[in-house]
């Protein structure tokens, strides 16, 4: 049991998660489906579900509680389902219960796909009746081309008839739709001339079976749904399977926000039913829900994920707050709804900067538009050349015609794109990086840029990197228990680093922003945040202590004085090393200010770099580049990346990204390392060019058939074979994707970035 | 050719069969957590036999 049941650390039950919780559980309750029998359906998403014992201690404990009608604990979606009997009962108490066990339980993204899963259901659907078509028809074909009597043929044709006209009208679908729709607006994709194939193959052979014995292609059209049925189902299931693992991820922004309502209580509202004017609480480590103005309390902000500065800053009475991560305690009235504010100007911005990115033409539908009009010309061709050669005789050209069309249908260019890009997928996942849909691996192939955001993409966090070492013992458990208790990222940074258990008990503890962290400890004071504040209550030392950094001091003792820098991520050097060997320059665009940003660029050699960019400028420099015909990878993280990361030519972001991030690039990676950024980059050209491989074995394929329909000499074995072994051919040809060996950059991770980036002003 | 006759309809038949089983194990979520159906099968029942 104990791979998985546990509290979660740090898990204390005070106001402040306390007014967290019920804001999860609001969620919760907004999201609830009323079913028809009066009980209510609650889906929530648990990532911390990973095995059989997960499921059954969920579903044992919770079925146990009263009310809770059905409980069902999906593995594969990280998902537990629970139906309470009444519609007024209250989801927190199995909210409660998941949470002590050990699962945090987070609401679902909206609109979580239940359109794709109808789409999904008609494509196995479609898959499910063609393979059983295409199995039959293909049998009865056998037997007619061992030899069968004329009347047994007959019946044999009537029969494949039968089974095949059902499954193309219904199959055969998904192809007709997609074809109209490109049709419709004068275009052309693959799905044209497979549509007009397969539709051609059945009328041609209906008509040939009752004129009596002639060729029947009942079997080649329902073997072409079949094969070209598995590509796209595949592909359906690889791009459901990257979103649902995309929306798993732990959910950061808040959907509400706490309200403090005149008589001085307070009450969870949504986002949307927030307007100007309302006094919302904001607790340490939360979110700000909409802009607003300070009217009580102080705190320091983190705006890291929003504007890249990586040292927070403090904000008092009268400041306006749009966004970022609060270390204390304030009130704020809200100046605009949650519509009208900066987070939705960023959204506004990235909707605009999305359709730039739709112009993108995928590799098969250029493809298509060089294959269709060939093909169509050459069927038109052999026609008019049969009624030349023939004088006249219009049955045996239309015959000719017909079957140049039916043996063009392409059915191994309908899988050279999706089984090459399926593999890629899985061969993605597998070093953590996932990818929303095919079109991305093509835009990744033919990058001619990357640029980084600074924090939270090429560095992690704050890490101490220089200073006094803290005796262990009782000054290092003072300095631990007071890193623990705050969210400042340079706390956190200490807190690392000390591995002593913060045993002492520390009473009157509290924040002053600006400052630092205070308390007691046996009636002793600790402080621990800006040096000069600091060492005002230390003992006076010889040495010289600087005057900037991070200080740690007990009365009556030195005063301890600590380096914070940031950490560079792994792999960054070595990643961006790789794509300098391979002629792919490298930028930074960064909003923190230059000083930080000089410095990490000189440590990694990145020679272009901007610094103090707001989400608009990264968002021009990107349109800039785009004007030019350069083809630029954005990797990023932060809220003001996400204009950038959705205008961008592709591309990726940190599991750790802000929600809209993530959201808005095309690649995810889960691991820490930046390694990800250059593997994924060369398994996307491997893809490449296993694909271009495919599209030639399928052309290799038309230049040996078509020939023999264009002299009359095609018959539907010769079609069926030539048909399935291209097909086959192209499969096994995209396998080789599996052989990739990503080669892992060799040059030297070292984490640290030392003597670089001063950190300034500290406050724990 | 007159067995022909029982036994195609009876190969398509259950060609059919297996169709309706496909398609009624789909409508029946049974495809919905394939690896949880995995683990449940490890899980001892709730109740020991006596």
């Amino acid at each position: 049991m104990s791979c998985c049941v546990g509290p979660l650390p740090g898990l204390v039950a005070s106001e402040v998660d306390r007014s967290k919780f019920n804001a999860r559980v609001e969620e919760l309750r907004h999201d609830a489906r009323t079913l028809e029998d009066g009980t209510v359906n609650y889906v929530v998403s648990a990532p911390a579900i990973h095995c059989g014992v997960c499921i059954s201690t969920i579903e044992k404990t919770l079925s146990q509680l009263p009310g809770v009608k059905h409980v069902r604990a999906n593995l594969s979606l990280r998902r537990v389902s629970v139906t309470l009997v009444n519609s007024d009962q209250s989801p927190a108490p199995f909210v409660e219960r998941l949470e002590k066990l050990g699962y945090s339980a987070q609401s679902l993204d909206e609109g979580s796909s239940t359109n794709d899963d109808r789409e999904l259901r008609t494509l196995v659907r479609s898959l499910a009746v063609s393979g059983f078509a295409a199995a039959n028809v293909m049998l009865l074909s056998v037997s007619v081309w061992s030899g069968a009597g004329p009347a047994t043929t007959e019946v044999f044709h009537y029969l494949s008839a039968l089974i095949a006209i059902p499954t193309v009208a219904y199959a055969g679908q998904v192809f007709f739709r997609s074809a109209a729709g490109a049709l419709k607006h004068r275009r052309v994709n693959m799905d044209v001339p497979i549509s007009l194939g397969i539709t051609l193959a059945t009328v041609m052979s209906l008509y040939e079976s009752f004129m009596g014995a002639g060729h029947a292609y009942f079997d080649a059209a329902v073997s072409l749904i079949f094969f070209l049925l598995i590509g796209r189902t595949l592909d359906h299931v690889m791009r459901n399977k990257a979103r649902n693992a995309v929306q798993s991820l732990a959910r950061l922004s808040a959907k509400g926000g706490l309200v403090v309502l005149p008589d001085g209580s307070t009450s969870y509202q949504m986002l949307d039913a927030i307007r100007a004017g309302m006094i919302l609480r904001v607790a340490p480590g939360e979110r700000v829900p909409v802009d607003g103005t300070v009217i009580y309390g102080t705190s320091d902000v983190d705006r890291a994920l929003v504007t890249g500065e990586s040292i927070p800053v403090a904000v008092g009475r009268g400041a306006s707050l749009e966004a970022g991560i609060l270390t204390g305690s304030v009130d704020i009235r809200a100046d605009r709804e949650a519509k009208d504010s900066f987070l939705a100007e960023i959204l506004q911005m990235m909707q605009a900067a999305e359709t730039g990115q739709g112009q993108y033409v995928r590799i098969a539908d250029r493809m298509a538009r060089l294959y269709a009009p060939c093909v169509h010309v050459m069927a038109l061709a052999s026609f008019i050349g049969w009624m030349i050669l023939t004088s006249g005789d219009w049955h045996q050209s239309i015959t000719v015609a017909i079957s140049v069309l039916i043996i063009t249908c392409p059915c191994a260019l309908g899988l050279a794109v999706p089984v090459a890009h399926v593999i890629a997928a899985s061969r993605l996942s597998s070093i953590g990086v996932l990818m929303k849909d095919g079109s991305a691996l093509e835009r990744l192939a033919d990058i001619d840029e990357v640029a980084f955001d600074k924090t939270g993409t090429l560095t992690t966090n704050l890490a101490v990197v220089d200073g006094s070492v803290i005796p262990s013992g009782k000054l290092a458990q003072v300095a631990k228990a007071l890193c623990m208790r705050s969210v400042h990222p340079a706390a956190k940074a200490l807190a690392r680093s000390i591995d002593e258990l913060p045993t002492q008990h520390i009473d009157d503890l509290h924040e002053i922003p600006g400052f630092g962290v205070e308390g007691l400890v046996d009636g002793r004071v600790a402080r621990l945040g800006r040096l000069t504040w600091v060492t005002e209550i230390a003992v006076k030392t010889q040495g010289e202590l600087p005057v900037e950094g991070l200080g740690f001091a007990m009365a009556g003792s030195p005063a301890f004085f600590l380096q914070l820098s940031e950490e560079l991520r792994g792999g960054s050097i070595g990643t961006v090393q790789s794509f300098k060997s391979a002629n792919v320059p490298t930028t930074i665009l960064s909003g923190d200010a230059a000083k930080s940003v000089s410095a990490v660029a000189h440590l990694l050699a990145i020679e272009h770099y901007e610094s103090e960019l707001r989400p608009g400028d990264k968002l021009s420099y990107l349109q800039g580049r785009a004007t030019q015909g350069q083809k630029v990878l954005m990797v990023g993280d932060g809220l003001n990346d996400a204009p950038a990361l959705a205008a961008a030519h592709v591309s990726m972001a940190p599991a750790s990204a802000s929600d809209t991030g993530r959201q808005a690039a095309d690649f995810v990676f889960t691991r820490d390392s930046l390694d990800a950024v250059w593997s994924a980059y060369d398994l996307a050209k491997a893809a490449q060019r296993i694909v271009k491989e495919n599209f030639g074995l399928a052309i290799l394929y038309n230049v040996i058939a078509v020939p023999l329909a264009v002299s009359g000499a095609l018959n539907p074995l010769i079609a069926a074979v030539a048909m399935s072994s291209s097909s086959i051919l192209v499969v096994a040809n995209s396998m080789r994707l599996y052989l990739v060996h990503s080669r892992s950059s060799s040059v030297s991770r070292t984490p640290m970035v030392r003597n670089t980036l001063p950190s300034q002003e500290k406050a724990a | 050719m007159t067995s022909l006759i029982v036994l195609i309809p009876v190969a398509l038949g259950l060609g059919l069969l297996g169709l309706g089983a496909f398609f009624w194990s789909l409508s029946s979520d049974q495809y919905e957590d394939l690896d949880g159906a995995a683990e449940r099968m490890l899980e001892d029942d709730d109740e020991p036999k006596l």
